[in-house]
C-alpha cells in the first residue's frame, strides 16, 4: 500500500494540473467534460488490462515485449478474418482468445524449460507476430464498417450514470480483470508463489513449489489480456492497420507497471500500482493533447522524462527511508 | 629479517581509537589495533562484531567518526584507498576482486598499466608480473586469463597484486573459505615466506584451528570494542571463543544420545547426475543423527539435491518409511515426508525479501490451501506464532522481511518452515555455516530435539568438531562414494581424515 502513494499523488497533481490548464485558461470545459473523461477512462481501461498482464510477467522477474504485436495480431486478425473472410463470428472470437493461450504457453516453455531469456523470446514474439500479421493481411487495413454494433458495444458503449457522462464499458470489464487478478496475487496460493518466485526463484523451489509452472502461468495470463485488450481496441477504434496497430503498446504497458512500483528484479507489484501507473500516463498524453497540442510531436519525449522523473524520486525516497531505518 | 616478538619493534600499523557509528548502530568504539612487521595477526569475533568495519577503514574504504592510523609512525590520511595503498595497506577481499576475463598480467596492473607513447607496455607488465608472482610462488602464464585459474590460483594473483604495489600491509579477509586443503597449505606456505619478508599480514577468518597454526597474536573484537589480544603461547580454542564470546562455551558439543527407533529412510544403490559411476546405499533410524564428512568436492551436497528431487537420481530407490518416492522435484521430495535445509541459506533457503510470516508459511501453504487455491491466513499465523515461539526466532515481529534476521535466526526459519510439514527425514547441508559461536549451539540442540522426536537426521559438514560432537554415526565420502560408516565408539578425526582422502582402513566396512 505505501508503495503506491507516491504515484496515487503524483497522478492526483498530474490531474488537476491538467484540469487547471485546459478549462480554467481556456473557459470551456475541455478536459472535464463528460466527452472527454469517458475517452479517457476507456484508454485507461485498455492500456489498464495490457499493465495487468505484464506486471504478472514482471513480478516473476521476466519482462513481455510481444505484447504489441499480440494486440495487433488480434486487432487486425479479428475482423480480418470476420469481416474480410466471412468467417463466423464466435469462431473467430474463439480463436482470438485461444492463439494467445499458445503464445503465452510457448514464451514460458522457452523460458521455463530452454532457460531463455524472456528478453530475447518475447522479442522475437513481437517481430514473429507483427511479422505474420502483415504478411497475411498483406498490409490491409482491417476494420467492422457499419457492422458488429452489439459486438462494439464492449468496447464503445457505456453504462449512463448521469446526463452527459456514462461509465464506459471496457472500464467495467478492467475492473473484473483487476478484481480477478488482485484476488489472484494476494488471496491465493499461487499468488504468494508467484511473489516468492519472483524474489529468489531457487528458494521457492527449494521450498517444494513447481515454480516452472507458475512462471508458464503467468507468460500465459499476460498474452490472454493482451489477445483481450486487442479485441477491445480494435472495437473501439474500428481499423487497424498492421503496419501500427498496438505499436509501443508493450512499452506503454510496462512503464505503467514500473510506475505502479513492479521492480524489474521481479517480486514485488500491486494491481493498484499498475492501475495508478496506466492513468497516470494516460492523462499526460491528454494533457499534452488538449493544453499543449502544438508539441502533439513530442509526446514520447515527455512521457519518458515524466516516468524517468517518477523512478528517479521513487528511489531517492526509498534509500532515504533506507538510511532512516539503518 | 623482523623480530617475531610482538611488542620488542614498532608497530608497522598502528590504529588508535577508532570509532564508527552508522544511523542507529555503533559499530566500533574507541578500537585499536597493531600490527607489527613480519606478525601473522589473526582478527576475531563473531559475525557483526565490527571486524568488516574494522578492515574497510584501514583500507581506506571507509571513514572512521574519530581514531588515527599511522604506517611505521607516520599518519596515513583516512578514508581514501589510493592513500591507504600508498602507505602499503592492501585489502585482499573475500570474494576475490579481479576481472576473470582479463590476463594475470593485466589485472596485476589494472589502472596502473605502464605505458609508452600511449600504448600499453606489455613487456614490463610480463617481466613485473613474473617477479611478483614469483614471490607467491605460483607459476602461471602472466598471458593466462585469469578466469582459467583456481580459486586458489586467483588469490595468489590477488596478494601479488597487492605485492606489486609494494604492500607491507597485507590484510586477508577469510581467504580460506573456499580454497580446498592442498590450496590452503599453499596460502599457508605464502603466508609464512611473506612473514619472513617482514610483511605484516592481518588474517580474519572462523576457523579457530587455522588461526591456532597461523597466528602470532589474535585480537578479538566483540560488539564493536576490542576484547582483548592473546600472544602467541596464549591462543588456545578455548581462550579464543571465550574472548569472541565472552563467556564459556563447551568445547565441542557433546549430544546425548537416545536409541534410534525403526529405519526411517532407506537409500539403495543411489546413482546421482554429479557422479554417475558411483552408487550409494544407506539408512537413517529414527532418532538417529547421522552426518556425512568428506571434502569439498566428494558429492555430500549433490547426493542430498538427488534425494531431495533437486537434481533428480539417475537411477536407485529411495524409502521413507517403507514407502517409495521418486524425487523428480522437490515438491515430491517434501510430500514424500523429507525436509532439505540447503547449503546456500541466502539463496536456497530464505526468500531475503520477504517476511518471517511467508517464509515460516511458505511450505505449507498448499496442504493448509482453503476451498482449492485460497490461502488459509489463520493457519499462517497459528504456524509463524508457534515457530516464533518454539524455536525462539528472534524478530521485531512476524512481518519483518527474513533479510534484516541473523544468520542463525534465518536457520531457524528455514527449519520453522519444514517443521510446519512435520517431516519424517530432515536433510542438513552445513546447517550452521556462518553462524556465530552461540547460535550454533542452539542448531544443535535443534537437531537433538528434532531426532528425539523421532524424525531421521542427515547432515552434512565440513567442520570435524561438529561432526564429532553431533552424529550417532557417520558416513564418509569421497569422489562420489561412501568409502566408510564410524559409528560413535570409533570416531576419530584421524579416522574420518583418512576415509575423506580416499585410504581404506581396518575399522571401515564399505555398505
Amino acid at each position: 500500500m505505501k508503495r503506491i502513494i507516491g504515484i496515487a499523488v503524483l497522478l492526483l497533481v498530474v490531474y488537476l494540473a491538467t484540469w487547471i490548464m485546459a478549462d480554467a485558461f481556456s473557459g470551456r470545459a475541455v478536459f472535464m467534460s463528460g466527452y472527454n473523461q469517458e475517452n479517457l477512462l476507456r484508454r485507461i481501461a485498455l492500456y489498464g488490462i495490457l499493465g495487468i498482464g505484464v506486471s504478472l510477467v514482471i513480478i516473476t522477474g521476466g519482462i513481455d515485449l510481444s505484447l504489441g504485436s499480440v494486440v495487433c495480431l488480434v486487432g487486425v486478425g479479428v475482423p480480418w478474418l470476420a469481416v474480410g473472410h466471412g468467417w463466423p463470428m464466435p469462431v473467430v472470437l474463439l480463436l482470438a482468445l485461444a492463439l494467445p493461450l499458445a503464445i503465452g504457453l510457448g514464451h514460458g516453455l522457452l523460458v521455463t524449460r530452454l532457460r531463455l531469456q524472456p528478453f530475447i523470446v518475447t522479442l522475437c514474439g513481437l517481430l514473429i507476430y507483427r511479422g505474420v500479421t502483415r504478411g497475411f493481411t498483406q498490409d490491409q487495413t482491417a476494420g467492422f464498417g457499419n457492422g458488429f454494433k452489439a459486438l462494439r458495444w464492449l468496447a464503445n458503449g457505456e453504462v449512463p450514470l448521469f446526463p452527459g457522462f456514462g461509465l464506459p464499458v471496457p472500464l467495467l470489464i478492467l475492473g473484473v480483470v483487476a478484481g480477478l487478478i488482485a484476488v489472484f496475487l494476494n488471496k491465493t496460493i499461487y499468488g504468494r508463489y508467484l511473489l516468492a518466485l519472483g524474489n529468489s526463484e531457487e528458494a521457492a523451489r527449494f521450498s517444494g513449489i513447481h515454480t516452472d509452472r507458475m512462471i508458464i502461468v503467468a507468460y500465459v495470463i499476460c498474452s490472454f489480456l493482451a489477445a483481450l485488450a486487442g479485441l477491445l481496441f480494435v472495437l473501439d477504434v474500428n481499423l487497424a492497420q498492421p503496419v501500427d496497430f498496438g505499436n509501443f503498446y508493450e512499452l506503454f504497458a510496462i512503464a505503467a507497471a514500473v510506475l505502479g512500483g513492479c521492480s524489474l528484479r521481479g517480486g514485488t507489484g500491486t494491481v493498484l500500482g499498475v492501475l495508478a501507473g496506466t492513468a497516470l500516463i494516460q492523462v499526460l498524453r491528454n494533457m499534452i493533447n488538449l493544453v499543449f497540442p502544438a508539441y502533439q510531436n513530442m509526446e514520447y519525449a515527455v512521457i519518458g522524462l515524466v516516468i524517468l522523473a517518477g523512478v528517479v524520486t521513487d528511489e531517492l525516497a526509498k534509500r532515504a527511508v533506507a538510511r532512516q531505518k539503518a | 629479517m623482523s623480530d617475531r616478538t610482538a611488542g620488542v619493534s614498532a608497530p608497522r600499523l598502528a590504529a588508535s581509537g577508532i570509532c564508527k557509528s552508522f544511523p542507529g548502530v555503533r559499530a566500533l568504539h574507541e578500537v585499536s589495533l597493531k600490527a607489527f612487521p613480519g606478525e601473522v595477526l589473526a582478527l576475531l569475533g563473531e559475525n557483526g562484531a565490527g571486524k568488516s568495519t574494522l578492515m574497510k577503514i584501514l583500507a581506506g574504504v571507509q571513514k572512521p567518526d574519530a581514531g588515527t592510523i599511522a604506517v611505521d609512525g607516520l599518519p596515513v590520511v583516512t578514508g581514501s584507498v589510493q592513500e591507504s595503498l600508498r602507505q602499503g595497506i592492501a585489502l585482499i577481499h573475500q570474494e576475490l576482486n579481479l576481472a576473470t576475463n582479463l590476463t594475470v598480467g593485466a589485472n596485476i596492473f589494472l589502472g596502473r598499466e605502464p605505458h609508452r607513447y600511449g600504448w600499453i607496455d606489455e613487456k614490463a607488465i610480463a617481466a613485473e608480473s613474473r617477479r611478483v608472482l614469483e614471490l607467491v610462488g605460483l607459476d602461471v602464464d602472466p598471458a593466462r586469463e585469469v578466469g582459467e585459474l583456481t580459486l586458489g590460483q586467483q588469490q595468489l594473483v590477488e596478494i601479488a597484486k597487492a605485492l606489486s604495489v609494494n604492500a607491507r600491509v597485507l590484510i586477508l579477509d577469510e581467504p580460506t573459505s573456499s580454497l580446498s586443503a592442498r590450496e590452503t597449505e599453499r596460502l599457508f606456505e605464502v603466508m609464512t615466506d611473506l612473514r619472513k619478508r617482514g610483511v605484516s599480514l592481518i588474517y580474519i577468518s572462523h576457523r579457530l584451528a587455522e588461526i591456532q597454526r597461523m597466528a602470532d597474536r589474535v585480537t578479538v573484537l566483540r560488539d564493536g570494542v576490542n576484547a582483548g589480544d592473546l600472544k602467541r603461547d596464549e591462543i588456545t580454542h578455548d581462550a579464543m571463543v571465550r574472548l569472541m564470546v565472552g563467556r564459556d562455551v563447551s568445547r565441542v558439543y557433546q549430544r546425548t544420545a537416545g536409541k534410534p527407533g525403526a529405519v526411517v529412510l532407506a537409500v539403495h544403490e543411489l546413482r546421482t547426475p554429479a557422479n554417475p559411476a558411483q552408487s550409494v546405499s544407506f539408512q537413517v533410524r529414527a532418532g538417529e543423527i547421522v552426518g556425512l564428512a568428506g571434502l569439498i568436492g566428494a558429492g555430500r551436497t549433490e547426493l542430498l539435491e538427488a534425494l531431495f528431487g533437486v537434481t533428480p537420481p539417475l537411477s536407485g530407490e529411495i524409502q521413507v518409511e517403507g514407502k517409495a518416492i521418486r524425487p523428480q522435484h522437490p515438491r515430491d521430495a517434501v510430500l514424500g515426508g523429507l525436509a532439505l535445509v540447503p547449503e546456500d541459506r541466502k539463496k536456497q533457503g530464505v526468500v531475503l525479501a520477504e517476511s518471517v510470516q511467508r517464509n515460516l508459511s511458505l511450505a505449507s501453504l498448499e496442504r493448509d490451501r482453503v476451498r482449492g487455491i485460497f490461502l488459509n491466513e489463520a493457519a499462517e499465523s497459528g504456524i509463524t506464532a508457534q515457530m516464533i515461539r518454539e524455536l525462539r526466532i528472534k524478530t521485531p515481529g512476524e512481518e519483518q522481511p527474513v533479510r534484516f534476521l541473523s544468520g542463525g535466526n534465518q536457520q531457524k526459519v528455514v527449519i520453522g518452515k519444514w517443521l510446519a510439514m512435520s517431516p519424517r527425514v530432515f536433510l542438513l547441508d552445513e546447517p550452521t555455516r556462518g553462524i556465530d559461536v552461540g547460535a550454533k549451539q542452539e542448531i544443535y540442540q535443534l537437531m537433538e530435539k528434532l531426532a528425539a522426536s523421532g524424525a531421521a537426521i542427515f547432515f552434512v559438514s565440513s567442520e570435524l568438531e561438529e561432526i564429532l560432537g553431533l552424529a550417532d554415526r557417520v558416513l564418509v565420502m569421497h569422489e562420489g562414494r561412501i568409502t566408510g560408516e564410524l559409528s560413535r565408539a570409533e570416531l576419530s578425526e584421524e579416522r574420518i581424515m583418512t576415509l575423506a582422502t580416499g585410504g581404506t582402513t581396518a575399522w571401515s566396512h564399505a555398505p
